[in-house]
């Protein structure tokens, strides 16, 4: 093959690797029920070789996606069988920390924590905080728009990212955006944001920093049912109220939680709801006064605060882990990642548990409520027959209910492979055709992480024009 | 994770092949912790991708010659173990597939005459002895031995200690809170003797009556953690049986050893020794779990006050799960000051024979497990392995003045000791 020829000149044989027990590693990102061989993996470690791999993949018309740490749960970092993957691990510097301008330059394989801990001796971190962020790195949260707990108060990804350096698909290198957060025209650096790796590689990203909160108090609420739970959560945000972080969490996801770090959450609780709220002094003192009220009121039957940072971080460390501690409970399971209206989570809490009632199915609740962000864990064997198949379809009536709920079937993890069959419930065909000519204007031979996002297999996309159906049902007109 | 391993082929160890593979969810957590991954930077040097990779070979798909390098480049740290959220039991899995591979493999020459080096000597003390004063003669001549067998030679003491014959029981002092025998250690026995000595001081202390076997054997650990099943079997078999029942607990000192015992039920599974050494591995314990568990003696203050940064063995820390007993022993002395370094979890790079057979790897780990150590500005350094021990005195040689490596008891003994 020619391509391999010319990665074998590109690459010495330590980072380029073409045998099976080399690429098996690469072979699935975090939902491993999706799998497929590349042709070749290579490990790039400067820009340059970055930008020259996808000029030779243009070249030879080859995919090729870019891969981070393999922590998407959407099968957005799965390997497009015989195409190249690009790791980016080794691109893993911090270019500049400019703690007088709040930001940091970094190249796109630092991992997300580690910008928190460089910009921490200047008082400063980098807000959005996914469960995976000890380990996911900055390019995957680029291109997923990846968020956190706390990220109810600062914005997803995209709301922290001031520039990017990026290679399109076409090898062309493109910086878009700037170092201040108030440019005139269009939005480019939010633009490339949640492409899931559709437009090529970023190389490069200017990360905005935030001054690290005064003060913290964080907040065990337990409850006798998951509703409840989801209830206080809409009481406490229409209060006004505005905590850093609201996440919940049901028994079975805090017994793993358990299991695996010894949290010390409550023991009889079936829905817990952890709220922390921050910044100033005076001002965290006021709204825990504040906080505590509501809760009561929403009938929770315990309280507890963390005492010291160590009982704070343990408080985090067990929410955090709680997807990966859910393997403690059951072989196999698929996360969902559904969004619905605050207002609405205790009524969808409650279907939830019925249709996992009538499926049989176990399922595992632990998400963002704040921004009403569901993570609901299908527990299923896979090595019993059709079990994959039953906890899929549950997965899909539980994210076409959070369409007609008015939610959405992704808050964070993507679209990848999984819920690319739900697009055309969210996006009319006319929507999902104007997506596609705006990839096909960035990457016209579709050869970045093709596959994935769009519905379908990468046929000719669809060419339907006409009118947007809301306009049919009258709701919007051109005039 | 999903698998079409055929269990039925794997014999008595399917529970260690498979639990891993089963459990493992490919989230990633355990990759920030992998000494591997952190300096070669690619997934198939970390825990997730040899899950994967051990998975491909059991299944069939990949021939276990292939696989060999990622699996050699394993440090068996169990960093991975701590870190893992979904309780993948990496430890067993990575011990029980190299055996399998150990079997499997060819090895070459220079690779077979190391191993049967190391593990025909180390385990043995005598021939440990000799081996170390001829390894001195052979320091001069190093210029024209292979290269394989250099570091190996790096690591050689510059002296040895002078021999300590330990009594076979050694009295309690005080009343007599209970009895224990005591795992000499191999290496441990030529390297630092003064490790024992200062065991049996502070057990004795504290009411403890030690009994040391004379006719006890190396815990086979060194061979078990490189697959080197058979030559582990002979040695542990002898240590089984020279252990009398009476006893309280079998006390380990060497991270290492404890943890090497605690997979008996591995290194046994299928022999007729299996129940009795599932027994003595429940029974074993590291010396500061089994102080802690009794409830040390308070000791009295040292002469003058002293800052002591404590290293987390691997063996201790991630495969005994065991962070809090010496930290509370140490905290003991009131004016002892505990000082913590920056990354505990990451290996130092001796695990086992490893700082032999990947030179510069384990340099590397060395090195910047030096520099955290000295970070925290401290008198001593204080740790439970004797591998960790020689890895870091070497490592911190370079500087000037470099703080003296102490086990935790000797730290104990010492203050103890100014009693008598
Ligand atoms: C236990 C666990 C908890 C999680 N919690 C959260 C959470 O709280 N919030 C959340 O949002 N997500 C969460 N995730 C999902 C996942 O961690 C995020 O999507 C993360 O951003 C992926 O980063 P990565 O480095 O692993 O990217 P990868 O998985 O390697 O890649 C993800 C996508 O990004 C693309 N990509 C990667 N790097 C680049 C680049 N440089 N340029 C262009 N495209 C690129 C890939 O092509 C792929 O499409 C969690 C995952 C796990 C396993
Ligand atoms: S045992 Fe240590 S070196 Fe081996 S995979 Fe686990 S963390 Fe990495
Ligand atoms: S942390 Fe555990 S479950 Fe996650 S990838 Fe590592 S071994 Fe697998």
């Amino acid at each position: 093959m020619e391509l391999l020829y010319a990665l074998g000149k590109l690459y010495p044989s330590t980072r380029l690797f073409t045998r099976k027990s080399q690429l098996v590693a690469y072979e699935s990102d975090g939902l491993t029920a999706f799998r497929a061989e590349p042709l070749a993996v290579v490990v790039p470690e400067s820009q340059e070789e970055v930008i020259e791999t996808v000029r030779l993949c243009y070249q030879s018309q080859t995919p090729f996606l870019a891969r981070g740490s393999g922590t998407s749960l959407s099968g957005g970092s799965m390997p497009v069988e015989g195409g190249i993957v690009i790791t980016l691990n080794r691109l893993n510097h911090i270019l500049r920390m400019d703690p007088e301008n709040r930001l940091a330059v970094v190249e796109t394989g630092v991992v997300n924590l580690k910008v928190s801990q460089a910009a921490a001796p200047h008082g400063l971190y980098y807000a959005p905080d996914p469960s995976s962020q000890q380990i996911c790195t900055i390019g995957g949260n680029l291109a997923f728009n990846s968020g956190g707990a706390h990220c109810l108060k600062y914005g997803m990804t995209a709301n922290h990212v001031l520039g990017i350096k990026a290679v399109l698909a076409d090898g062309e290198v493109v910086e878009l955006g700037s170092e201040s957060a108030d440019t005139v025209g269009p939005d480019a650096a939010g633009f490339f944001c949640g492409n899931e790796g559709l437009f090529g590689v970023a190389l490069e990203a200017t990360l905005r920093l935030t001054p690290k909160p005064q003060r913290y108090c964080t907040v065990l609420a337990a409850y006798d049912s998951l509703e409840k739970a989801g209830h206080a959560v809409s009481v406490v945000v229409e209060s006004g109220l505005l905590p850093g972080a609201m996440e919940i969490m049901d028994r079975l996801s805090m017994d793993a939680a358990e299991a695996a770090v010894k949290a010390g959450y409550p023991k009889d609780a079936q829905g817990l709801l952890i709220t922390e709220l921050e910044g100033e002094k005076e001002a965290v003192e006021e709204d825990f006064k504040q906080l505590l009220f509501l809760i009561e009121k929403t009938g929770a039957y315990e309280t507890r605060i963390a005492k010291d940072e160590e009982e704070r971080l343990m408080i985090w460390k067990g929410r955090k882990s709680a997807f990966s501690a859910v393997g403690q409970l059951s072989p196999d399971y698929l996360v969902q990642d559904g969004v619905v209206p605050r207002s609405r989570l205790g009524e969808a809490l409650a279907k939830i548990k019925e249709y996992s009632k009538e499926a049989g199915i176990a399922v595992a609740n632990v998400f963002h409520a704040g921004d009403g962000n569901l993570h609901p864990l299908i527990m299923f064997d896979g090595k019993k027959d059709g079990t994959l198949e039953r906890a899929e379809a549950l997965a899909g009536r539980i994210l076409t209910m959070c369409v007609q709920m008015g939610g959405s079937i992704t808050g964070e993890h993507g679209v990848g492979v999984e819920k690319k069959k739900y697009l055309p419930e969210m996006f009319s065909e006319i929507d999902i055709d104007c997506m596609k000519r705006v990839r096909r204007a960035i990457d016209p031979l579709e050869i970045a992480n093709p596959g994935k996002l769009f519905p379908g297999g990468e046929a000719p996309a669809l060419t339907t024009h006409g009118a947007h159906p809301l306009e049919k049902a009258g709701i919007i007109s051109r005039e | 994770m999903q698998h079409v391993i055929d269990k039925k082929s794997l014999g008595p160890k399917v529970n260690a092949l498979t639990q891993g593979v089963e459990a493992c969810v490919h989230c990633g957590f355990c990759l920030p912790t992998c000494p591997t991954y952190d300096t070669l930077g690619a997934e198939i040097d970390s825990p997730r991708g040899r899950i994967f990779l051990m998975k491909e070979v059991l299944e069939g798909s990949v021939p276990m010659e292939e696989a060999l390098d990622p699996i050699d480049n394993c440090l068996g740290c169990d960093a991975c173990v701590t870190a893992c959220p979904s309780g993948v039991e990496y430890d067993h899995l990575i011990t029980a597939f190299r055996a399998k591979a150990e079997k499997e493999r060819r090895k070459p020459l220079g690779r077979r005459i190391l191993r049967s080096m190391i593990l025909n000597t180390l385990p043995y003390p005598y021939k440990a002895r000799l081996a170390f004063k001829m390894g001195k003669l052979a320091i001069p001549l190093s210029a024209i031995l292979p290269k394989s067998l250099k570091p190996a030679l790096g690591l050689l003491p510059r002296s040895l200690p002078a021999k300590d014959s330990i009594p076979e029981i050694y009295p309690a002092k005080g009343e007599k809170r209970g009895r224990v025998a005591l795992l000499a250690g191999c290496v441990q026995q030529v390297l630092a003797p003064e490790i024992n000595r200062a065991s049996l001081e502070v057990l004795s202390a504290n009411g403890i009556e030690t009994f040391i076997p004379r006719d006890q054997a190396c815990c086979g650990a060194l061979a078990l953690h490189t697959g080197v099943e058979k030559e582990a079997r002979k040695t542990a078999r002898q240590l089984i049986q020279s252990i009398p029942e009476n006893m309280d607990a079998l006390i380990t000192n060497a991270a290492g050893c404890g943890s090497g015992i605690n997979e008996y039920s591995i290194l046994f599974a299928g022999e007729k020794e299996e129940s009795e050494a599932r027994t003595l591995a429940g029974k074993t314990k590291d010396i500061s779990t089994y102080l802690n568990e009794i409830g040390l003696l308070s000791p009295p203050e040292l002469p003058k006050p002293l800052r002591v940064v404590y290293h987390d063995a691997c063996h201790l820390a991630h495969a005994q799960k065991e962070r809090k007993a010496p930290r509370l022993l140490l905290n003991a002395i009131s004016n002892l000051s505990l000082l913590e370094p920056p990354d505990w979890e990451i290996c130092c790079g001796s695990a086992g024979i490893y700082n032999i057979e990947k030179p510069e790897l384990a340099k590397q780990l060395g090195q910047t497990k030096a520099q955290n150590l000295l970070s925290t500005e401290p008198d001593v350094v204080a740790l439970g392995n004797i591998g960790c021990m020689t890895q870091i005195e070497k490592h911190l040689e370079s500087y000037e003045s470099p703080p003296p490596v102490l086990h935790t008891v000797q730290i104990l003994a010492s203050a103890y000791n100014q009693d008598s």
